[in-house]
């Protein structure tokens, strides 16, 4: 307005209206800003960047001490006992174990509940749902821990009885409780995914005489893959890194089996305990943990590298 | 007067936009449509009716869209349904096969018959209203598949028996896609012009082999090689199908509709609101020589909307 102004009183003096075109201050402040705003994107790499060296430094000690060959493939967990043993084996089947049993319960539970609430929830009801979803995702994991040791548990036997329930502790019982920690994440990150799907395309086949189920399992999941598998990835990655619970309803037996009866130390359980416990700082002990650390970082990264290239295999494109 | 007018346009003449502008010989009308555009045809045949639509009103929520249409859809025929925006039209042609069902505050009344049986009877199933009556939508909206599985999903989807591939080529061919793709079946349909994938949305929606093709300005998005197709295609689907096509491009309703209704937003009883109305609905011939309503000339001539 104001230009139009000038140029307008200009044009009637008959001059050429002259601006300046340099900045009228050095603008310190929204450099400063720049630089604030690039520090705290740094800060989160340096810290990943410190994390990583803690356990790769604790890492290499541990493995003057233990050759890498004996800690991937042995199949004999016991470092605190002597004579120690140092096989890695038995925790990272216990952890894989979680992982199948939270898995099965997670995915379809989860994927089923974001199909109904992109699909088929009335807009009132996705409004209620989805923030108690939410609210389950933020119980304490000790708390859903205590809940499956000392209800589901129970329930497992009474509900099973014909099967061999040992101790207290249960690998199936408690992948089924991380499970159900991770079955908000599944479908809250899945819902998103498959809403953004365009109009367009679930038009296109409601058009065609498609039911709503047909374009809910054929049109509009298949364009969500790449949201719904990284729903999956992140669920795995939840199951790998979840400590709490495995703890208490899993147990510290470090064992090889695939019964989801018998109690199984995992990964993280294991480092959760004896970082917990009395330990000699520089002791080969010690070092385990920084070990058993350094290759679940090493287990998840693999994961998340191997979904991407999933996802880019799988994604259908959309405009 | 009326008859002075029709031979004005009807007289051919080295036309360009200017001209029809600066022709004050034609008194009180300006048709913007020039007299070459019109397609050849005789007589609309109006033979049996497709759709009757008896006082038929679409809302949303306590918002009116259109109010108290009236009118017969005739088979075999292409029926074109303009206006200004907002005036309702789409609304009205998603009511045609109860894609307004997908909107959950939308609502019909009035009565829609569709050779005689209520689209909206309590046992009608939309999906099956759906299977029969297709539609084409404004941008092209192919499925993120390759493009043999974008024209069998509604053959999957309905059940027709039969082979797949010969399913699919017939379709294509019709759409007169078929040369282009012929050797790129497999590859995703977001590869294809803007245009293909428009004709490839039509071989998709005519491979379920319905009666009817609704289709919401199918060319807007397209340009006028594109959309030239694509209205030669329809004139060849008419022989087979009904088709209803809104559009905003009144050289385009000249060019292919058999009939058209002018819809227009009125102030509602109230004067509070708007809603759409139907003005007029007669052969497009008529409409676009001899309009009987004063809006839907000057409308036609470019003096509103």
């Amino acid at each position: 307005m104001t230009m139009r102004g000038v140029v307008a009183s200009s044009a009637g003096a008959g001059e050429t209206p002259r601006r300046s075109l340099e900045a009228p201050s050095p603008r310190y402040g929204e450099k400063a800003i720049k630089v604030f705003l690039a520090a705290c994107g740094g800060l989160s790499v340096l810290v990943t960047t410190g994390i990583v060296l803690s356990l790769a430094f604790g890492a290499i000690d541990f493995f003057r001490e233990v050759p890498v060959h004996e800690f991937l493939f042995g199949t004999n967990w016991a470092p605190s006992f002597t004579p120690s043993h140092f096989g890695v084996l038995p925790i990272v089947t216990g952890t894989l174990n979680i992982v199948f049993w939270a898995l099965v319960v997670s995915v379809p539970v989860g994927l089923a509940s974001a199909i109904y609430l992109s699909e088929y929830a009335p807009n009132r009801v996705r409004k209620t749902i989805k923030p108690m979803l939410e609210i389950l995702e933020g119980i304490p994991t000790v708390a859903i821990g205590l809940f499956a040791l000392m209800f589901l548990r129970p329930l497992a036997a009474d509900v099973l009885p014909f099967l061999d329930w040992g101790g207290v502790h249960s690998i199936g019982v408690a992948g089924v409780a991380v499970g159900l920690l991770i079955i908000p994440l599944v479908a809250s990150i899945s819902d998103d995914a498959m809403r953004a799907v365009p109009r367009g395309l679930r038009e296109g086949a409601y058009a065609l005489g498609a039911s709503k189920l047909r374009v809910s399992a054929r049109v509009v999941f298949p364009a969500a893959i790449s949201g719904i598998v990284a729903a999956v990835v992140l669920a795995v990655s939840r199951a790998v890194g979840e400590t709490m619970v495995v703890l208490l309803a899993a147990g510290a037996r470090a064992q090889i089996t695939a019964n989801p009866t018998d109690s199984a130390q995992t990964m993280t359980a294991y480092i959760g305990q004896t970082a917990t416990g009395e330990i000699a700082f520089g002791t080969v002990a010690y070092y385990t943990i920084f070990a058993v650390g350094a290759l679940l970082f090493v287990m998840t990264l693999i994961m998340n590298l191997f979904a991407i290239r999933l996802v880019r295999r799988f994604r259908e494109v959309y405009e | 007067m009326t008859n002075h007018l029709t031979q004005e346009i009807a007289r051919p003449r080295p036309a360009t936009a200017g001209d029809v502008e600066e022709a004050p010989a034609v008194q009180h009308t300006e048709i913007s449509v020039r007299p070459d555009e019109f397609r050849q045809r005789g007589p609309v045949e109006h033979k049996e009716k497709t759709f009757e639509l008896n006082n038929v009103s679409v809302s949303y929520g306590k918002a009116r869209a259109v109010n108290d249409v009236t009118m017969d859809i005739f088979h075999q025929n292409i029926t074109a349904l303009i206006g200004p925006s907002g005036c309702g039209k789409s609304t009205l042609l998603r009511s045609l096969n109860r894609m307004n069902d997908l909107i959950p505050s939308a609502r019909v009344d009035g009565q829609l018959l569709y050779h005689g049986a209520d689209i909206y009877g309590p046992k009608v199933d939309p999906v099956q209203v759906r299977k029969v009556i297709g539609m084409v939508f404004q941008k092209p909206n192919p499925f993120p598949k390759s493009i043999y599985d974008n024209v069998a999903f509604g053959p999957r989807t309905t059940g027709i028996k039969g082979d797949m591939d010969e399913i699919v080529e017939k379709a294509l061919t019709r759409a007169g896609l078929w040369d282009e793709v012929k050797d790129r079946l497999d590859d995703n349909a977001y590869g294809m012009s803007g245009g293909q994938q428009q004709r490839l949305c039509i071989a998709r929606c005519i491979a379920v082999e319905p009666d009817v093709i609704l289709m919401d300005e199918p060319c807007s998005a397209l340009d006028p090689i594109s959309t030239g197709r694509i209205e030669d295609l329809m004139l060849e689907l008419k022989e087979r199908y009904s088709i209803v096509i809104v559009t905003h491009n009144m050289q385009q309703a000249a060019r292919v509709s058999d009939m058209t209704a002018f819809l227009m937003v009125e102030l509602t009883a109230d004067e509070k609101s708007r809603w759409g109305e139907l003005i007029e609905y007669d052969d497009t011939t008529k409409i676009f020589t001899n309009p009987g309503d004063s809006r839907t000339e000057d409308y036609i001539s470019g003096k509103v909307g």
